[in-house]
């Protein structure tokens, strides 16, 4: 009996360490961040106003804005997830449903792993070589995401990959017996399937290419926009307009890089206010991300 | 032999499919060992044999389940009637057989979808999209899988919903409701309590009116309550097949009567 009770409470002492163990990891990860946060709200909250949103940048501290900067970051984010969706998720399901094990298919997987790890300014001068000097393109929203769009694209499809195989093969095998093809079987049921599990992916990737400075500064996005992209829309037919895709952009990391290198105090707390605006643009974006997976996943009944 | 017993089944204007010298081969490992047998139309037959004797493999080489996975390999010939096409024949699209041949599988496996669209899918496939039509059809599909009275109030409700026992009514309902001449079962009950047997049991003798069944079991007594008649298979072989009452009662090889009194499986 004595000894039973004491093997149960030096279990439930090992419990508990595990217990404050955890905690304790956890508390450093968020007081970290808290700190962080805490601190860019202390130099830059005075500066995010109104006219600091609304307004280009400037030599005068108390002038300048983030409104090119802004727009840039969600123009460019637009055209990157645009770009790397379709292709990771196209070719996540060719890799997952349609193609066989072979030394190609193996060399592709493996490539596409080593692809994630690659440094995020060599897709910077792959675009510079390829995008900007040989095929002039310019330093132009399509080039910027096309850029970020290759640095997320084996994210996205990693994570399409997962979200097929966590799908029970027994729901495939269902779809086939009932004579679908496999473009039926994909359409009405792997993809609605995984949706979810792409849309967290893709959120994730999407956070990372926001924050990415290197590969842009490499294709040379300049920091002073003194302008915002042509509007997507016309007044005529056809209505939509994709002359912005050729437009001068910057973001908010590379504003915030050009106002950190400035000596003086009042371009420090533009710099934390920047950086500010593009932690609550980057969390309003997860945001909405999270609710359009919630949306998918509440249709998908298991 | 085997072409003699075939003939004792059923007479051949009475078959749905002959299988006529067929084997099966998994890359290297042969599966299914010049397999000859007939299948009578409207009836049931059962194929019992011990674990890995290759009674999934038949069957699911009626609906060619086995083209989905590389490496696979089918020698030999199923007539399948009316019509006589060879299913196992490159030439044949699996999907034709598959509209032609319906299945019931081990694990209950509704799609994460609404009990609607679960027996909706079939339909569409054939390109039924009048929505009345289509209610109709589920209906009846529901009706046939006996599950109508119990989920009629809530068709817009999740499959997942169902118990085990409903979700395995349901995935016959699906498998019905595009009206296919044969329907194969794998272990249909074998993930579902003795309550739920019984009632996919009942559901099994009643859709022999309309439609030909094979059916793979582990369970002795389902194949002598269920079938008309029964296939021993043992390694890939046809042992025997006859009967239900004839292999039951006064089987002819040793190993059957061994298999059935439970010596060895």
């Amino acid at each position: 009996m004595i000894d039973t009770a004491r093997l149960i409470s030096r279990r439930k002492r090992q419990d508990m360490i595990f217990n404050v163990l955890g905690i304790a990891c956890l508390s450093l990860g968020i007081v970290t961040l808290g700190a962080l946060i805490f601190d860019l709200a202390a130099d830059g909250m005075s500066r995010v106003n109104w006219q600091f949103l609304t307004s280009f940048v400037s030599r005068r501290a108390s002038q300048a804005g983030v409104l090119s900067a802004c727009v840039g970051s969600l123009l460019l984010m637009l055209v990157t997830v645009g770009l790397a969706v379709p292709m990771g998720v196209a070719a996540g399901v060719y890799l997952e449903e349609y193609s066989r094990r072979n030394w190609l298919t193996t060399i592709i997987e493996i490539n596409i792993a080593n692809l994630a790890g690659v440094p995020s300014i060599i897709y910077g001068l792959m675009a510079l070589g390829v995008l900007v000097h040989t095929f002039h393109m310019g330093t132009t929203l399509l080039v910027g995401g096309i850029t970020l769009a290759l640095l997320i694209l084996p994210i996205v499809i990693v994570a399409t990959r997962e979200a097929l195989r966590a799908i029970p093969n027994g729901i495939r095998e269902a779809a086939y017996a009932l004579g679908a093809t496999r473009w039926q079987v994909i359409k009405d049921h792997l993809l609605p399937y995984s949706a979810g599990g792409i849309a967290t992916g893709t959120i994730i990737a999407m956070s990372r290419a926001i924050g990415e400075t290197a590969p842009l500064v490499t294709i040379g996005v300049p920091t002073f926009i003194a302008f915002l992209p042509p509007a997507p829309f016309q007044s005529h037919f056809p209505f939509l307009t994709f002359k912005w895709l050729d437009s001068p952009f910057t973001v908010l990391p590379i504003q915030m890089y050009s106002w950190v290198s400035r000596p003086t105090a009042d371009f420090q707390r533009n710099a934390a206010a920047a950086g500010l605006v593009l932690i609550i643009m980057t969390l309003s974006l997860n945001a909405a991300a999270i609710v359009i997976r919630y949306r998918l996943r509440k249709r998908i009944k298991w | 032999m085997v072409d003699t017993l075939s003939a004792t089944i059923a007479a051949p204007s009475a078959l749905k499919a002959e299988i006529k010298h067929l084997s099966f081969y998994y890359g290297d490992h042969q599966a299914l060992k010049n397999v000859n047998l007939a299948i009578p139309i409207n009836a049931v037959t059962a194929l019992i044999g011990p674990s890995g004797c290759g009674k999934s493999t038949l069957l699911r080489c009626f609906n060619r389940m086995h083209d989905l996975y590389p490496g696979n390999r089918y020698a030999g010939e199923i007539v399948f009637k009316p019509g006589d096409v060879n299913i196992v024949s490159p030439r044949v699209d699996p999907m034709e057989m598959r509209l032609r041949v319906g299945m019931v599988f081990q694990k209950p496996n509704p799609f994460p979808k609404s009990i609607f669209e679960n027996v909706a899918f079939g339909l569409r496939l054939k390109l039924i999209r009048d929505p009345r039509v289509l209610a109709d059809r589920v209906e009846s599909a529901l009706r046939s899988a006996a599950l109508w009275d119990e989920v009629k109030d809530r068709l817009k409700q999740s499959a997942y919903a169902l118990s085990g026992g409903q979700q395995q009514r349901l995935c016959i309902a699906r498998a019905l409701a595009p009206e296919p001449e044969m329907l194969l079962f794998d272990e249909p009950t074998s993930a579902l309590d003795p309550a739920a047997t019984a009632h996919i049991e009942d559901l099994v003798y009643q859709l022999k009116d309309r439609l030909t069944i094979m059916i793979v079991t582990h369970n002795m007594q389902q194949a002598a309550r269920v079938s008309d008649e029964t296939v021993f298979l043992y390694h890939g072989e046809v042992i025997e097949a006859d009967k239900t009452s004839t292999i039951f009662e006064n089987p002819s090889k040793e190993l059957t009567a061994e298999y059935l009194t439970g010596r060895f499986g």
